[in-house]
């Protein structure tokens, strides 16, 4: 009987050598004469079991991770071909808590199939939603989408069912919808996962919303930094085409609909919305003031979607199970289930999925299993170089957008890096200032200059050169600063920069004293 | 007098029905639906600060200045581009917006230059003005962080982000050290002129604006207009002329005397020094938009070679000689008053200004009727328009454009024959521009592919490249698509127009001589694309037709335009805004000098000298009989020179020589007469062969009125004083006088009311009138007491529109085996006519000489590569020039401008003419080209001759 080994292709295992692994596999299979099929899988997320193997058993997958490729030998003469035990082995992959504790909607078959497997997306419950779609009304997708409660993933958290009605109402020859796949925030890999892993049940979402909303083309926007997903997504568009689920008529239903993969120039601003469709139709990458908004005037000034991968791949789920089955999920107005990113120095480190309102602190340190350097974690920063940094002291906030709101933060693309003891708030603060100087659009004023005066204060603070006093005038100075900034800039970008500037601030004050004072201070 | 100080709003007007009623700072202000808080603000009396916003282009949001709090609304949105809402509490002023504002002038100047005391924008710089506005009291970031305003480091290193000026542009500055990324530059050449020659590089704190790719601003894509140095709001881009002088003091809205757009200007003064032209944003033929010339090109108004002195000579081969006003006056009446006793009182003649004002052309004609006693009177656009005049007076009743220039706004099709806006019109072409980018759709009909085929964001949808000469052809197969597919407007025909004459008419185009693919045969143009460009025309919406001298001067000019007149009355685009028959005039009054009576047969107003009641009406105000037989036209008085029965002439304001076709015959023709008076500027060509020199004035020095392509009267007014001591009407009255006529004009609004009192499409015009609308579309009278934007509304002037049957004749002047090239001719942005004006400017710097531009395969064929001098021969003469090779022109056609005399294109040019108003076919000439080593004999002695007869002895030399 052949046995069929799982060996991720996505790019994060790829780099830890999966595809050695999975050569190695093959080699020692022949050299056995063991029959084996090879399954290039997507990831599960367990990114510290990094390359992970799993063996088709009858009682199930038996995970083995992470597996070098001197560990292939010793992995057969074990008999792991029948998912017999080892110092690698993980057990059953359903059963390792950090899997077993999630509720995986969107992530359901990422890591479960071969992502360029229609067949195999549909025995998985792929398709499911769009077949329902194509048989309801624009406005009946659109309503149950509403009602559902999902709310953009990207960061704003902006209902996506609103959004999609203001499409559906405005009037034009043509509409379309955008897909941001343009992950640029540090610590985030969802997008990527899915584009790799199941990218079909993104474009069965993109799929659902031009019918909801009329539009009859959609645009996937990546980063260049991301060939393999783009690989991927554009090769399951033609599977996906030639099943016709693109196409002049979606299933069988006489609706149009259509997309492209259309890759970024490497601007971390093109992740905004309208600097994406600038940067889409051709032309520097820039923030457009709103309104108007993109769903009335967006691509080539036309009617548009604007969503996150995650929120388009949410969809399919709901179309599928119901509006209340997801709704259910979450806390508060945070409905579903959010795609949580830990990295860092973090011990499980991998995407962890669950419905919103776990705690920031079981976040981190139970998943995550604290850091892996073994300190004591210091701060924790949520949702990209521009999330704020949490102290231990806030870790009781409530995984949502409106608790991490309430606590001057944000949840942002889900994304949570982990530092220990060891971490200079003061450099993350400049840091913060840094990477907006070097990725402003440099249209508004504040962002533009702010950033780069921002760097300069902090560099006087950190120097030192000044006495205490006036330490005390650059730290209103740069209080001052990320006002202008987070009240005055066009966008997230400038907007969102003094959120880790002043959580540091706030909760780290410390670091921002010289030295001579701070010691004086001890 | 003092300086206009334009009010900006922030954003640009919004036409809606809808109002919307909101609370501003404690007042309710209604403003149409889609208004911006910003401009709301601003028409309630409060100005929100700002920086990236202007009302010559779209919201930006960009500056962050202009934050307002709404309430109920989180944040602080900018008040530019949101819009207002009926209901909305905002306030403009709280502490938490004067501090982040105070916090955004903070971070502008941690990186600007400190030297406002020095900076040429002093006094005229927004940047300062919100410094002050907002209070701005220290900069805590200091001024030695990272900045574009200083070449080195504190460290003595190089500072990368620091840019030299560049001074490329001969008449504006662009100083990146001073710059704040506010767009505004870019976006006025995008949204206003078109040219998109702008960007913004780099991003970040490294963004700072770029001419293309980093180039210079002479050496990019940059057409020069000003619309960028307009926008800024700093001294980044600046006029050469305020850093030489300084800032004006008081300001005279006045028009240009270039083409016929018809911009309105301020002149900005300080003194009797003319400091710079900024376009007037309340005219309303340029909304405030300019083009290079009327913007930068008027050096030529102090340039050293003006004559300001009269002169006069017995022989023109004698040098000139200076003389008082008194002697070179009584000099020219006394010779009119002799050549008129001995050869007749048809012997003398005048040509009128089409550059000269309504009032000096009105005086010009008034001398030949009145005190010559004949009707020898013609004008420069005999040798253009005179063909609409005729075509339009035919068909719809009246001489001139139907549409005023705002109508293109409403135009879904657009249609453009002969004629290439963006360099001979360049201000509408930019508002054409616009509505194309807007998705009006355009056909070009051109042999050459023009600018407006193909610029960025601008794609004709059709362009129908016909061969030089087939202009009847081709629009007549565009009426039979549309008759022959039934695309007409039968409504409006049976309503509108002689509904049997339309019958005839259907009939002839019909005709199978007429299908596109017959037609396409003898044109060269693709069948398709006529059928494809008619079906566009008479479907596509409200359909507009422009035309220049494309289609007037040919042999057959007057037929196309009546072609055109056909296509417009059938599927019904006249009456209305966003359609209409709209001839672009070339200069800037030759739509005012036809209206004047400039021509022979015509009193002003288009009547004809044999009307009894009409040569009453003049007879009775002017108090002399008047001749009932119409004069003679140019070519006529020339002809009746070679013969020696035509004497004398007073030429105002042009240079026929130059101007006129077959240059030989003009020369012939002036040798031959005795008394010769050229009114001019400079000494021009004609004044090779001028008798009499009478130093003329620039439209700065005199007051009066020029009448656009729009029919638009507008004011000039004079802000310095006539450098020679006279303004041209003056002179025309002084040489009336000379002649007894006891004139007593004493100022030019005299004139115009004497042309309201005798003519009726006038007669409600005065200049209180103008001064208080700006400007005024003729017909002004009873009828239309504030003027006509759109004309024929309801019905045609001459009562039923009339069609007329538009057979194609060709031209004579035929390709063959000695001469296989047809030459057409045309004009270019930064040259103007005769370039007696630009060439004598900077505009120099883009096209220094005329150049042939000749297809590819045309060259190889005759072994001429791009730069070579090439001989152009046809069979009225030779001429040399250097070739461009291009594949602009269709293989057996080339082009060239005619704007350096040293060219002398119209050697080449014959003495054929349209037949019916003898316009000169200038854009049809059959050539040869073959390689040469440089200009011709007849070049190298015309200038010989020219620099012989330029000689003036000053009045010292001639006492030693």
């Amino acid at each position: 009987m052949t046995t069929r080994i799982f060996v991720p292709l996505d790019s994060a295992s790829v780099a830890l050598g999966a595809d050695e692994i999975a050569a190695a596999i093959t080699a020692e299979a022949a050299q056995r004469g063991v029959a084996v099929e090879i399954v290039r899988n997507g990831s599960r997320g367990l990114y510290w079991l990094e390359p992970m193997v799993e063996v088709e058993t009858l009682k199930g997958r038996i995970a083995y991770g992470p597996v070098a490729p001197s560990d292939v030998p010793g992995l057969f003469d074990a008999g792991f071909q029948s998912g017999a035990d080892h110092a690698l082995s993980q057990g059953l992959t359903e059963e390792i808590p950090f899997l077993k504790k999630q509720t995986r909607l969107t992530f359901a078959r990422c890591g479960l199939t071969d992502p360029h497997s229609l067949q195999s997306y549909e025995e998985f419950g792929g398709l499911r939603g769009l077949r329902n779609a194509v048989k309801m009304t624009p406005e009946e997708i659109v309503e149950t989408v509403t009602r559902s409660g999902l709310r953009g993933r990207g960061g704003a958290g902006f209902p996506t069912g609103i959004k999609w009605n203001t499409v559906l109402q405005a009037a034009a020859d043509q509409k379309y919808i955008v897909c941001n796949a343009d992950e640029g925030d540090s610590g985030t890999f969802a997008d990527r996962m899915i584009m790799e892993g199941d990218p079909f049940v993104l474009i069965e979402g993109m799929a659902i919303a031009g019918i909801a909303t009329g539009a009859t083309k959609g645009y996937l926007y990546t980063r260049s930094e991301y060939p393999d997903a783009i690989a991927a997504v554009e090769q399951a568009i033609v599977i996906a085409r030639k099943a016709g689920v693109l196409g002049p008529d979606v299933l069988g239903s006489g609706r149009a609909f259509d997309m492209e993969v259309r890759m970024g120039a490497g601007a971390y601003v093109c992740g905004e919305e309208t600097s994406l469709l600038n940067s889409l139709e051709g032309k520097r990458g820039v923030v457009r003031a709103k309104p108007p908004l993109p769903a009335l005037e967006g691509f080539l000034g036309r009617p548009t979607v604007v969503n996150n991968v995650m929120s388009l791949a949410s969809v399919p789920i709901i179309l599928d199970r119901g509006a209340e089955f997801y709704r259910d999920y979450g806390v508060g107005k945070s409905h579903g289930t959010i795609p949580i990113q830990i990295a860092g120095n973090v011990r499980h480190g991998g995407l962890f999925e669950t419905a919103f309102g776990l705690p920031l602190g079981e976040i981190v340190e139970e998943i995550g299993g604290g850091t892996l350097t073994g300190r004591p974690i210091r701060a924790v920063q949520v949702g990209g170089p521009l999330g704020a940094y949490f102290p231990p002291s806030k870790f009781d906030t409530i995984f949502d957008y409106e608790s991490f709101t309430d606590a001057d933060g944000l949840i942002g693309h889900a994304g949570i890096v982990v530092f220990d003891d060891t971490v200079d708030m003061l450099k993350q603060a400049r840091f913060a200032f840094e990477f907006c100087a070097l990725e402003s659009c440099g249209k508004c004023t504040p962002c533009r200059i702010g950033a780069v005066r921002g760097v300069e204060v902090i560099d006087r603070i950190a120097a030192g050169k000044v006495d205490g006093e006036n330490v005390d005038a650059q730290i209103e100075l740069v209080t001052d600063l990320c006002e202008t900034m987070k009240f005055g800039s066009l966008c997230a970008l400038g907007g969102f920069t003094p959120f880790p500037v002043v959580s540091a601030l706030t909760h780290f004050p410390e670091d921002f004293r010289p030295r001579t004072l701070k010691q004086a201070a001890e | 007098m003092k300086l206009i100080q334009e009010p900006d709003f922030g954003t640009p007007a919004v036409k809606a029905e809808k109002t919307v009623t909101l609370t501003i700072d404690g007042f309710a202000v209604t403003v149409p639906e889609g208004t911006s808080i910003m401009r709301a603000a601003a028409e309630a009396g409060i100005a929100i600060p700002k920086l990236c916003a202007t009302d010559l282009v779209k919201s930006f949001g960009s500056c962050r200045l202009c934050l307002v709090e709404i309430d109920g609304r989180r944040g602080t949105p900018s008040s530019c581009t949101t819009p207002a809402a009926d209901g909305l509490v905002v306030h403009t002023q709280t502490d938490r917006l004067k501090k982040l504002r105070r916090g955004v002038m903070e971070l502008y100047i941690s990186d600007h230059p400190l030297d406002c005391l020095t900076c040429a924008a002093n006094g005229d710089c927004e940047l300062q003005d919100m410094a002050g506005a907002v209070g701005l009291r220290d900069v805590r970031y200091g001024y030695d962080g990272e900045n574009h305003v200083k070449p080195k480091a504190s460290d003595g290193t190089d500072n990368f982000r620091w840019m030299a000026k560049d001074e490329t542009n001969p008449y504006f500055t662009y100083d990146p050290s001073k710059c704040i990324v506010c767009s505004r530059c870019v976006r006025a050449c995008e949204e206003v002129q078109g040219t998109f020659a702008l960007t913004i590089e780099g991003r970040g704190f490294d963004s700072r604006v770029s001419p293309g790719a980093h180039e210079s601003f002479l050496g990019s894509e940059c057409v020069s207009c000003g619309a960028c140095v307009q926008a800024c709001p700093t001294g980044t881009l600046q006029e050469k002329s305020i850093i030489e002088i300084g800032q004006p003091e008081h300001s005279v809205v006045t028009t240009c005397a270039y083409c016929g757009v018809g911009c309105s200007f301020k002149a900005e003064m300080r003194g009797d020094e003319l400091v710079r032209m900024v376009p007037f944003k309340d005219g309303k033929a340029n909304h405030g938009h300019s083009c290079v010339k009327g913007r930068f090109a008027y050096g030529y108004a102090n340039h050293g070679d003006r004559i300001l002195n009269p002169m006069i000579r017995e022989k023109t081969s004698d040098p000139w000689r200076e003389v008082t006003w008194e002697e070179a006056l009584a000099h020219v009446a006394s010779e009119f008053r002799r050549l008129q006793h001995q050869h007749g009182r048809e012997s003398i003649g005048v040509i009128t200004s089409s550059r000269c004002t309504n009032e000096e052309t009105f005086l010009v004609q008034k001398l030949a009727r009145a005190v010559f006693g004949n009707n020898n009177t013609d004008t420069c656009a005999r040798v253009c328009h005179s063909p609409t005049g005729y075509g339009l007076g035919q068909t719809f009743g009246t001489s001139a454009g139907t549409q005023d220039f705002d109508s293109v706004e409403q135009s879904d099709v657009i249609l453009v024959i002969g004629a290439n806006p963006t360099d001979g019109h360049p201000v509408f072409g930019s508002r054409l521009k616009k509505r194309i980018r807007q998705g009006a759709k355009l056909i070009v009909i051109d042999p050459r592919r023009i600018d407006l085929v193909r610029t960025p964001h601008v794609e004709a949808a059709h362009h129908l490249p016909l061969r030089p000469g087939t202009n009847v052809a081709v629009l007549t197969s565009l009426a039979h698509v549309i008759v022959t597919e039934k695309l007409y407007d039968e409504a409006f025909i049976r309503e509108r127009c002689d509904w049997d004459e339309f019958q005839d008419w259907a009939e002839f185009v019909s005709q199978p001589q007429n299908s596109p693919e017959q037609v396409g045969a003898l044109s060269g143009v693709d069948p398709d694309e006529i059928r494809g460009a008619a079906r566009l025309y008479a479907t596509g919406g409200n359909a507009a037709i422009y035309y220049g001298l494309g289609v007037t001067e040919h042999s057959q000019g007057s037929t196309t335009v009546m072609a055109i007149a056909n296509l417009a009355m059938a599927t019904g685009n006249l009456g209305r805004p966003g359609v209409g028959v709209n001839p672009l005039r070339g200069q800037n009054n030759v739509q005012g000098s036809c209206d004047m009576g400039s021509f022979p047969h015509e009193f002003p107003g288009y009547r004809h000298v044999s009307t009894d009641n009409v040569r009453d009406s003049f007879e009775k105000i002017w108090g002399v009989p008047l001749s009932d037989e119409p004069g003679l036209r140019i070519n006529n008085m020339l002809d009746a020179a070679v013969d020696g029965s035509f004497k004398g002439i007073y030429i105002q304001g042009e240079d026929i020589l130059q101007s006129d076709p077959d240059t030989h015959h003009v020369a012939a023709g002036l040798a031959a007469m005795e008394c010769v008076v050229v009114h001019d500027l400079f000494l021009n060509e004609t004044a090779n062969y001028a008798h009499v020199f009478l130093p003329g004035s620039t439209f700065l020095e005199k007051d009066g009125t020029f009448t656009n392509a729009e029919r638009r009267i507008n004011r000039v007014r004079k802000v310095m004083a006539p450098k020679a001591g006279y303004a041209d009407w003056e002179v025309t009255q002084a040489i009336a006088n000379a002649m007894g006529a006891g004139w007593s004009y004493t100022d030019p609004s005299q004139i115009m009311a004497e042309i309201a009192q005798t003519t009726p499409s006038f007669a409600n015009v005065t200049y209180e009138l103008l001064d208080e609308k700006g400007s005024i579309q003729w017909p002004c009278n009873h009828k239309a007491p504030e003027g006509t934007p759109i004309m024929h509304v309801g019905g045609f002037v001459r009562g039923k529109g009339k069609f007329i049957r538009t057979e194609y004749v060709a031209t004579d002047e035929r390709t063959g085996p000695r001469f296989p090239l047809l030459l057409t001719t045309g004009r270019i942005l930064s040259q103007y006519n005769v370039g007696a004006q630009t060439r004598r400017t900077a505009n120099s710097v883009w096209h220094e000489e005329d150049r042939l531009e000749i297809n590819p395969i045309d060259a190889e064929v005759r072994g001429v590569k791009d730069g070579d001098w090439v001989r152009i021969a046809s069979r009225a003469g030779e001429t040399s020039l250097r070739a461009l090779i291009t594949d602009r022109v269709a293989p057996g056609v080339v082009y060239t401008t005619f704007h350096h005399p040293a060219t002398q294109a119209n050697v080449v040019t014959t003495d054929y003419s349209d037949w019916a108003t003898s316009c000169p076919e200038y854009k049809v000439t059959a050539v040869q080209i073959s390689p040469s080593n440089g200009p011709t004999e007849w070049q190298l002695e015309y200038e010989d001759q020219a620099r012989q007869a330029r000689r003036i002895v000053t009045s010292v030399d001639a006492a030693e």
